[in-house]
């Protein structure tokens, strides 16, 4: 199985080498879509972790075992077709194709599945035709 | 040459609904098949498009007069203020001045989320602008300050007069240094990881007028989505540059000043537009209908994106220093194809300018033409050409 998380860290563990032991101990592909960590600092990492259903449950206990807050990747990239002038300037930066050109109308289109949330589109889209939306936690 | 129309002859045609009329990408395709003397005989005018940022545009209002009158010494619509340099209740709105308060690139890069181009847009879509202007006070006219809200149709006049549109052909944008940096040719990624460029190619104005033939000043255009002219060729004009074997430029070149009445146009062909770390500006629609006279035209409008090419420029310090570096050429073929090669390495490529509603342009004209509703013009006076003796000149260094 495949799937994108969150993973909230204190500033204790950010020093702790977490992706290794998700591939070494619990045989999961690790994909680091987005990450903020710096030593002695809170920080987080979205991550896309594919393996065997076991090995995806176990990677999970271990996350939660050593104190690491796991949820589900909430944020959403919205791509808003009235506004869009279809320049196609985002598709040359979006990472994973879920924006993009086709070739021969030249036109943008938008595959929410493949997003992972990177926000780098938001920047480069001339007519802001790109937001960030994202679920409001609890305050814990 | 074999085929010879003239401009009344094709309009005679417009007007009894029987004129063919073709866009700059259909007519590839007709002339392949046909071959030049059969597809001259058989077009009478190919229509081109393009849509992308063009800084160099901005409007005219007139406010019409306030009770007691001012004469506006500042205006500003929605804060964004407008030139009022001219007479009483005149102003000039650039699609490129910032509000008042924008933070610019005090925290970098800069949003500019809002500026003229906004403006305009909102004004053409019928909104209501705030309308604030500050005077010192005259005898013929004592108000010192008016505050109110406007629409398109409270105004006596409104219209669009851009002095520099429809560039020839543009730079391909890429950035040699170690850092991001932020241009108006939007974000260009460290080490060469992207390439801009902004042109339609194939379906750009000028490149299927090479020579301003028939684009001079009177023509008849597509403008913002309503109807438009050229009024002067456009600043930075500089058609004697060195061109390909097809007569095409092989760098920017010829320019458009071109103007038309606001009030007509449509909002989704005035687009304001942001650049993160550059400004605000807007994306102008314009579409030039080509009369095929001859052989000669047809030819120049069976340009394809193969034969177009645009110098490649560093943004780090090629441009911003104007330093001469010999980068080569990008072909838009490639360029349209998501990648090109950059000294050995594939790099993707970041349109600016929009191809689709490039596309939607020159079939919108297409349609109007063949309507009977669009006529095409002869120029008036030719823009200055390929043999004209322009010298591109720069700020004199280190006087006074």
């Amino acid at each position: 199985m495949k799937n994108k998380i969150v993973c909230h860290f204190s500033a204790a563990q950010s020093e702790q080498p977490i992706v290794y032991h998700l591939v070494k101990n619990h045989d999961l592909v690790v994909n680091i879509l987005k990450a903020n960590i710096n030593p002695q600092k809170e920080g987080f990492l979205v991550m896309e972790l594919e393996g065997s259903k076991n090995a995806y449950e176990g990677g999970l206990v271990f996350l939660k075992e050593i104190g690491v807050r796991v949820e589900p990747l909430s944020e959403t990239i919205l791509w808003d077709e009235d506004i869009c002038i279809q320049c196609g300037a985002c598709a040359s930066f979006c990472p994973t194709e879920a924006l993009a050109i086709e070739r021969e109308s030249m036109l943008v289109s938008f595959e929410d599945s493949k997003c992972v949330v990177c926000g780098m589109c938001l920047d480069c889209c001339p007519t802001r035709a790109i937001n960030l939306y994202f679920e409001v936690r609890e305050a814990v | 040459m074999a085929v010879q129309k003239s401009y009344e002859e094709i309009n005679e045609k417009i007007r009894r609904g029987e004129a063919v009329v073709v866009t700059a990408e259909e007519v590839i395709g007709i002339v392949a098949e046909k071959g030049i003397e059969k597809a001259a005989r058989e077009i009478d005018v190919v229509t081109t498009g393009t849509f992308g940022p063009m800084c160099s545009s901005g409007a005219f209002i007139n406010f019409g007069h306030a009770n007691p009158r001012i004469k506006m010494k500042k205006v500003w619509l929605n804060g964004v203020e407008a030139y009022a340099g001219i007479a009483a209740v005149d102003a000039y709105i650039g699609a490129a001045q910032l509000p008042e308060n924008d933070p610019e690139n005090k925290v970098y890069p800069g949003r500019f989320t809002y500026g003229g181009g906004h403006v305009i847009h909102e004004l053409v879509a019928g909104k209501e602008i705030r309308l604030e202007a500050i005077a010192y006070g005259t005898d013929c006219y004592p108000n010192k300050k008016v505050e109110s809200v406007i629409t398109i149709n409270d105004v006596n006049e409104a219209f669009l007069f851009n002095p520099r549109n429809a560039y020839q052909n543009y730079n391909c944008a890429i950035n040699l240094s170690d850092r991001t940096i932020y241009t108006y040719m939007g974000i260009l990624k460290p080490r060469v990881s992207n390439a801009s460029y902004s042109t339609s190619g194939q379906l750009s104005p000028l490149f299927n007028d090479p020579h301003y033939r028939t684009t001079g000043i009177g023509t008849r255009i597509f403008l913002g989505g309503g109807v438009g002219y050229v009024s002067w060729n456009g600043t930075q004009h500089h058609p004697n540059v060195p061109r390909s074997e097809k007569g095409l430029p092989l760098g920017g070149a010829g320019t458009l000043s071109v103007i038309g009445d606001l009030k007509q146009m449509d909002p989704n062909w005035l687009v304001g537009l942001s650049y993160i770390g550059y400004g605000a500006t807007m994306a102008v629609g314009i579409g030039i209908p080509i009369p095929i006279l001859d052989e000669e035209m047809l030819l120049y409008t069976a340009v394809r994106d193969e034969d177009i090419v645009c110098p490649i420029v560093d943004y780090s310090e090629g441009y911003p220093y104007s330093k001469p570096m010999d980068l080569g050429y990008a072909n838009f073929k490639d360029l349209k194809s998501g990648r090109i090669t950059v000294n050995g390495k594939e790099v993707v490529t970041t349109p600016q300018s929009s191809y689709p509603r490039a596309r939607q342009i020159a079939n919108i004209l297409k349609e109007w033409i063949r309507n009977g509703k669009f006529e095409i013009t002869r120029p008036v006076a030719p823009l200055p050409g390929a043999d004209a003796d322009i010298v591109f000149k720069s700020i004199p260094q280190n006087k006074g």
